[in-house]
């Protein structure tokens, strides 16, 4: 079942200049989805972000934040969200604790126990000056501020950068106990296992365009299965099959890689030969990463 | 102390002059500059070896001059200018050198960029020997080109070798201060603070310490490095042994420095900062309550030092007056400058325009503290949240102006009071004094305005505004001087500004600058609310 849509991103470009880091950007995001958004640095994440936030003009699209206009109606839709940025700044001589108060209570006010329970969780010292704190710490106290407050949606631009493990675990609790709760995530972020682990649905940006968007599991179905398979006879006829590519023979060895609706064919043909050992590895969101980023030359289509 | 610390001292000095190469250059040049012009200056006011006596016997009897520059030892131009340029240059030279060294060891260190530099082949004294080094050098370059610039005028050799060096000395003695400073705190800005702090508690000494030459507690200016800049005497039979207490000294601190930096770890300082308060005070929940608690140490600072300045120029006023009555050609000068009859008058306005030039520098400082905040990506986070632009940007406009004003009362107050007791009528002119200071307001705010529109419209070119409040700075200094028609004059809101001093009471130009401020503003805020942020 489809809800509704918390965010709603049409054909969104924007020029830095002349140089184009939006382009005809398209994205929906549902009520009460963890939606993940990935891409490299320079993709264009930020900037998506910060227009929904109303910081940045766009040049041209349409972007509808919880039924609102982000850029005229700023100040009323920002009582209902929270957000993280990318780039952790803070007033040097203010203390974490003032920090977190501050921000929360500009947003509209936040609730004492909840606050207490997320610096105990964070294991934070909200006494220290901000200039004192590490990255990790000025993440925690960024974090905690944005999770303090009881809202609807909650737009978070890579907020683990810079976390252990451990508190990394604490934030995937707390967007696990918001989706309980029916909110709305929207998560940028470069740590695939995160996005794996939290995110309902993907949007994958590369060069200010997005390239692929969907649940896990579509996406995997998308990419293709990489397999390894040692035969009694030499294999012939491989190379002519749909769905394989990057194929290497060596002797009874083969290596490649198979589209999802191919494997049963490939597998059909791979009998032949007398199976001895077979290894697939299933897709992950890295190989989809990588897929887009690394394998493909520019310009060309997957 | 091990060699291997130094690793990568010569890298650093490069790296140092090149981000800073022009900053150098100009503080280099400054101290030389002012000392050339100020003893051309004494040349052109007093040519004769009379009128030099008359003046130096004037000066040297008003303790508020004694107190601001210390004694004279010579009548002659090199003593006057010497007297004129040291303690001045003092402050400068030593404010310069402390801050420089600072900045190029706990201000990095604190940004986390040596974690950087660290982990490569530079060692954990580098940075401080190089800035150390660079410091020390442009202090000798300062005291080379004052040396130069004085011999170029024509005074003695000896003596613009001794001030020149002096300066030097001074240089060297303040980027010591503060390479141990630096050791001490994990806070730049802490760190900053206790140098500052010693340059001021020395200018302090030496003044109680000169005013009371032949009191008890004149001892007090041998205490301090700035009395030893004075008691060296260039122009007036040298005392070269004095260099040899600043080297000692410079050594002394320098090798504490090492010592430190050698023994403590990246980031640490002996001293421990002080924890922060856990949850935000009550009142901490606006925009405005935000930028009043990131202002109000800066605040603090301009009040207290305008009201030590104020306090100064009002006692000195009825005595300047005084002693200067026979110098009819000061007091044309100065009624020039005033438009008035009576001297102690003029020295006010003269005193109050230039104290309004500095708090206009004041006010467009703390207006612009908003783009510091854009810049340094502070900004993002509260506008995410229900604060709009218009109240954001309000709150710093309005802390500017409300701030202005209390610099031109911290100012004119106790000025009013200390030449209201001078001349025994304090209930008449201390209102006077503060009217006539306040009246500086609107034109103070105009300047406001344009920082304001810069930045709404064209962030990029905020910097025009300090052209223009230089602008201002100069047409008001050289105006009259150079004969500058009317009609360029017109251009400086200064120009509006009537003399509450000399009785003049007109609200229409206080009305015209207060509008034209508002208009600015305005402007400013409209165009923030339309641009992207960052």
């Amino acid at each position: 079942m489809r809800g509704l849509c918390v965010i709603q991103i049409k054909n969104l470009t924007k020029y830095y200049g002349k140089h184009l880091a939006l382009n005809s950007v398209d994205l929906e995001v549902e009520q009460g989805e963890v939606f993940g958004f990935i891409g490299p640095n320079g993709a264009g994440k930020t900037t998506t972000l910060r227009i929904l936030l109303g910081l940045l003009r766009k040049d041209a699209g349409e972007v509808s934040l919880l039924g609102g206009d982000p850029w005229r109606d700023a100040v009323a839709l920002h009582r209902r969200l929270a957000y993280v940025p990318g780039d952790v700044n803070l007033w040097p001589h203010l203390s974490g604790g003032e920090v977190i108060d501050l921000l929360a209570r500009l947003r509209g006010g936040f609730d004492q126990s909840r606050r207490d329970e997320l610096v105990k969780r964070f294991e934070l010292d909200p006494t220290k000056q901000c200039r004192t704190y590490s990255k990790g710490n000025r993440q925690k106290v960024a974090l905690i501020a944005a999770l303090v407050s009881d809202v609807e949606l909650f737009i978070l631009d890579e907020p683990t950068s810079g976390l252990d493990p451990l508190m990394e675990a604490i934030f995937r609790e707390c967007v696990g106990e918001f989706k309980r709760a029916g909110k709305t995530v929207l998560l940028s972020s470069q740590i695939l296992a995160e996005v794996e682990a939290l995110c309902d649905r993907i949007s994958i940006i590369k060069e200010g365009k997005i390239v692929e968007t969907g649940t896990l599991t579509e996406l995997r179905h998308l990419t293709r299965t990489s397999v390894s398979v040692e035969t009694g006879q030499p294999i012939t006829g491989l190379s002519e099959l749909p769905g394989v590519h990057n194929l290497s023979i060596d002797g009874a060895r083969a290596q490649f890689n198979v589209d999802a609706d191919a494997i049963n064919s490939v597998l059909r043909c791979l009998v032949q030969f007398d199976v001895r050992a077979l290894t697939c590895t299933p897709p992950t969101l890295e190989d989809l990463f990588l897929r887009y980023y690394k394998l493909q030359p520019r310009g060309s289509t997957p | 102390m091990k060699m291997k610390g130094f690793t990568g001292t010569g890298a650093l000095i490069r790296l140092i002059l090149r981000r800073d190469r022009f900053l150098l250059l100009a503080c280099v040049v400054l101290p030389a500059l002012l000392a050339v012009t100020e003893a051309a200056t004494f040349n052109h006011l007093y040519p004769t070896a009379a009128l030099r006596q008359v003046i130096a016997s004037e000066f040297a009897s008003s303790p508020a001059e004694v107190a601001l520059l210390g004694p004279i030892y010579a009548p002659t131009i090199g003593g006057l200018t010497a007297w004129r340029w040291s303690m001045f240059n003092a402050l400068l030279v030593g404010l310069g050198s402390l801050l420089f060294v600072i900045r190029h060891t706990r201000t990095e260190e604190e940004a986390g960029q040596f974690e950087l530099l660290g982990s490569t082949v530079v060692g954990h004294n580098a940075a401080l020997s190089a800035s150390m080094i660079v410091t020390i050098g442009a202090d000798l370059m300062i005291g080379a080109l004052v040396t130069c610039g004085l011999i170029g005028v024509g005074l003695p050799i000896t003596g613009s070798v001794a001030l020149g060096l002096s300066a030097a000395a001074i240089g060297w003695t303040f980027a010591a201060v503060a390479g141990v400073a630096a050791q001490l705190t994990e806070s730049a800005g802490a760190a900053k603070g206790i140098a500052i702090v010693v340059l001021g508690l020395s200018y302090l000494l030496r003044a109680i310490g000169d005013m009371n030459e032949h009191g008890g507690m004149y001892w007090l200016s041998r205490l301090s490095p700035i009395g030893w800049m004075s008691l060296i005497r260039p122009f007036a039979d040298e005392r070269w042994w004095i260099f040899v207490l600043f080297i000692s000294l410079v050594i002394v601190l320098t090798v504490a420095a090492f010592a430190i930096s050698s023994r403590r770890d990246m980031g640490a300082g002996i001293l421990r900062p002080r924890p922060g308060p856990a949850a935000a005070s009550p009142r901490l929940r606006s925009p405005l309550a935000l930028a009043w608690r990131l202002h109000r140490g800066t605040l603090l600072a301009w009040t207290a030092g305008f009201a030590v300045y104020g306090a100064m120029s009002g006692g000195f006023a009825k005595t300047a007056s005084d002693q200067l009555a026979g110098n009819l050609q000061l007091k044309n000068l100065l009624a020039q400058m005033g438009g008035s009859s009576r001297l102690s008058d003029g020295f006010l306005t003269l005193f109050l325009t230039l104290f309004c030039q500095v708090a206009a520098i004041y006010a467009v400082m703390a207006a612009l503290q908003m783009q510091t905040e854009e810049m340094e990506a502070r900004l993002d986070p509260v506008l995410a949240t229900s604060v709009s632009r218009l109240w954001w940007a309000t709150s710093y406009v309005l802390l500017a102006a409300v701030g202005t004003a209390i610099v031109l009362a911290a100012f004119s107050l106790p000025a009013g009071l200390a030449y209201g007791l001078s001349i025994g009528n304090v209930g008449y002119e201390l209102p006077r004094v503060l009217a006539a200071a306040m009246a500086y307001l609107p034109a103070i705010l105009v300047m406001v305005g344009i920082a304001v529109a810069l930045y709404g419209l064209m962030p990029r070119f905020t910097f025009v505004s300090w052209g223009a409040v230089l602008g201002i700075v100069l047409l008001e200094l050289l105006g009259k001087i150079l004969q500058v028609n009317q009609s360029t004059l017109n251009i400086s809101p200064f120009t509006h500004v009537p003399n509450v001093l000399v009785g003049e009471v007109s609200v229409m130009p206080l009305i015209w600058l207060a509008v034209v401020a508002f208009a600015l503003t305005v402007i400013g805020l409209v165009g923030l609310r339309r641009r992207s942020i960052g």
